[in-house]
């Protein structure tokens, strides 16, 4: 169903994704999805509640390991690596895969303890370097002049937008390559919405995003690539200028003209 | 008629809570009353005289104090762990379900029941003798179901949210339950500590047969020595001692020494988690 000739000639692809089927107990929620995701670029997830866009996020850094009963067949390969594979170390993959939630979900610890948590994890005890991690993700993320001058105080006092910003900072953070994000606006005011999707626009000449959205306007603005998922199939992905004016199906073309979902 | 019915309603839940805290009060009340004349340094200093009748309770309030802080240091530790393999572990079967339910189970059982149990154990089996040794594990078996539970509560109270952004953020299980999980429910546990405080001071039928003595001439010097206790101590006067009658403020004295230490553990323990609370607030 994907075919190379959406993606300019040298794209480099970073996840490759093939004949991916997830199951939760007997119920399955992925059907085969073979899916490319682009190198430095961002690419939408699109479809109605359910429609399985989120738990295939889940499994690019394997949070789905966390559920019970929860299988998953067919291969993931990220930076030709299968992510899968036994012995495949998964923190290893998470640093380089990291995750924005739904719901801002910032530690109730300062702002500076909440970036510093995963450099802190993976061994790095320098106060200095830490500092420095600290400042610089914090600046990546448009929220450093923000919080400069408070970085000891507790994170749980700032406004929405900018705990989701420190949530990203924080997940930058570790240094990741590749950013997954899960609806990240969708509990935000307008302006505070605004500011993220500016952010993402920022990171990714140096990231490989993938954003799961709710918001079609939201993917249309973001995005360089759309992908419908529907029921649990991958119906089509897309140039996202394409997939808003001339899908190739219906049914994309039936959800982006607001018909279902 | 539905706002008639309302008032009728909460005008009986607050009668009811004032009618709780009328009879606690009374206690209290009673128990200060009575109490209070029998109060003095030298009855809080020194050891008893005549069986009791005279003199101080100085060797039983110590005794009950090495006895709430072994149970606390045996019971703490095994309590919370096990909260943490069921809480965060043990997957959602029947076998752990059956755990749980023996464990709160565990929690009914009658003290005098832990206290023989104790005997045969302890005392007996592995040879400890009546010691202190003997009595804080067997009050450390009976508070253990309280903190079990109280842990596990609180650690599952801990929202998905931290859980998810620690894994996400390339985080081992242990690693997130040691950084964002056990810090948040640490109040949770101090509250079980507090309940299990309160038991492990005031039960009189386990300690009756692991550990209590009426009278010693000297404090204990090790984990193997037999102690003296308040609510043991209690017991003798109020219902064995030849003189009883007589004798009522020394009871009384007894009962309000008891509860102030009980209280001034507790209130230790509330402090520490009014500590935590604050520093973690979500």
């Amino acid at each position: 169903m994907v075919e190379h000739s959406i993606y300019p000639e040298n794209q480099e692809m970073v996840i490759t994704t093939s004949q991916v089927n997830f199951f939760y107990g007997q119920t399955q929620a992925l059907f085969g999805i073979s899916l490319l995701i682009p190198a430095k670029q961002v690419t939408a997830l699109i479809g109605p509640s359910g429609c399985g866009k989120s738990t295939f996020l889940r499994c690019l850094n394997r949070m789905n390991d966390t559920i019970p009963h929860g299988r998953v067949e067919g291969e993931i390969f990220i930076n030709a690596k299968d992510i899968y594979a036994p012995g495949t170390d998964v923190v290893e993959l998470r640093k380089e895969v990291g995750m924005v939630f739904q719901k801002s979900n910032p530690f109730p610890k300062s702002i500076f303890d909440n970036v510093a948590y995963g450099p802190r994890i993976h061994g790095e005890k320098n106060p200095k370097r830490l500092a420095e991690i600290v400042e610089q993700s914090l600046q990546q993320a448009a929220i450093w002049d923000e919080v400069k001058d408070r970085l000891h105080a507790n994170a749980m006092g700032l406004s929405g937008g900018q705990q989701q910003r420190l949530c990203i900072a924080r997940a930058l953070a570790v240094g990741p390559k590749i950013l997954l994000m899960d609806e990240p606006a969708s509990a935000l005011d307008p302006k505070a919405t605004t500011r993220i999707e500016d952010l993402i626009g920022e990171l990714r000449t140096n990231y490989t995003i993938v954003i799961v959205t709710h918001n079609m306007q939201q993917a249309a603005r973001v995005s360089d690539y759309t992908a419908f998922f529907y029921e649990g199939q991958l119906i089509e992905c897309d140039q996202t200028p394409k997939i808003f004016t001339n899908p190739r199906q219906k049914q994309t073309e039936d959800y982006i003209t607001g018909r279902f979902g | 008629m539905n706002n008639t019915a309302d008032k009728f309603i909460l005008l009986s839940l607050r009668l009811i809570t004032y009618a709780i805290v009328l009879v606690v009060g009374y206690i209290l009340f009673d128990i200060i009353r009575n109490g209070f004349s029998a109060l003095n340094w030298q009855f809080v200093s020194s050891f008893p005289r005549r069986s009791g009748a005279a003199g101080g309770i100085f060797p039983a309030i110590v005794g009950t104090f090495y006895l709430v802080v072994g149970t606390i240091a045996v019971s703490l530790p095994l309590g919370v762990g096990g909260a943490i393999y069921l809480a965060e572990y043990a997957e959602q079967n029947r076998f752990n379900s059956l755990i749980r339910l023996a464990i709160i189970t565990l929690a009914g059982v009658p003290s005098i029941v832990f206290g023989l149990f104790g005997l045969g154990i302890f005392v007996l089996f592995f040879g400890f003798g009546p010691s202190i040794l003997a009595g804080s594990l067997t009050l450390a078996c009976m508070v253990l179901p309280t903190i079990i539970v109280a842990s596990e509560e609180s650690l599952r109270a801990v929202p998905k949210g931290f859980r998810d952004a620690s894994l996400a953020l390339g985080a081992t299980k242990w690693e997130m339950i040691r950084t964002n999980v056990l810090p948040y429910s640490l109040s949770g546990m101090i509250t079980g500590a507090i309940l299990g405080i309160g038991r492990a001071a005031g039960e009189t039928a386990p300690i009756l047969l692991t550990v209590a003595a009426f009278y010693l001439p000297r404090l204990p010097k090790s984990v193997f020595d037999q102690v003296m206790a308040l609510p043991y101590h209690l017991y003798i006067l109020a219902t064995q001692h030849p003189e009883a009658e007589r004798i009522r403020h020394m009871q009384y004295g007894t009962a309000l020494i008891l509860l102030l230490l009980v209280l001034g553990l507790s209130l230790g323990a509330i402090l520490l988690r009014t500590h935590s609370r604050k520093k973690f607030r979500w």
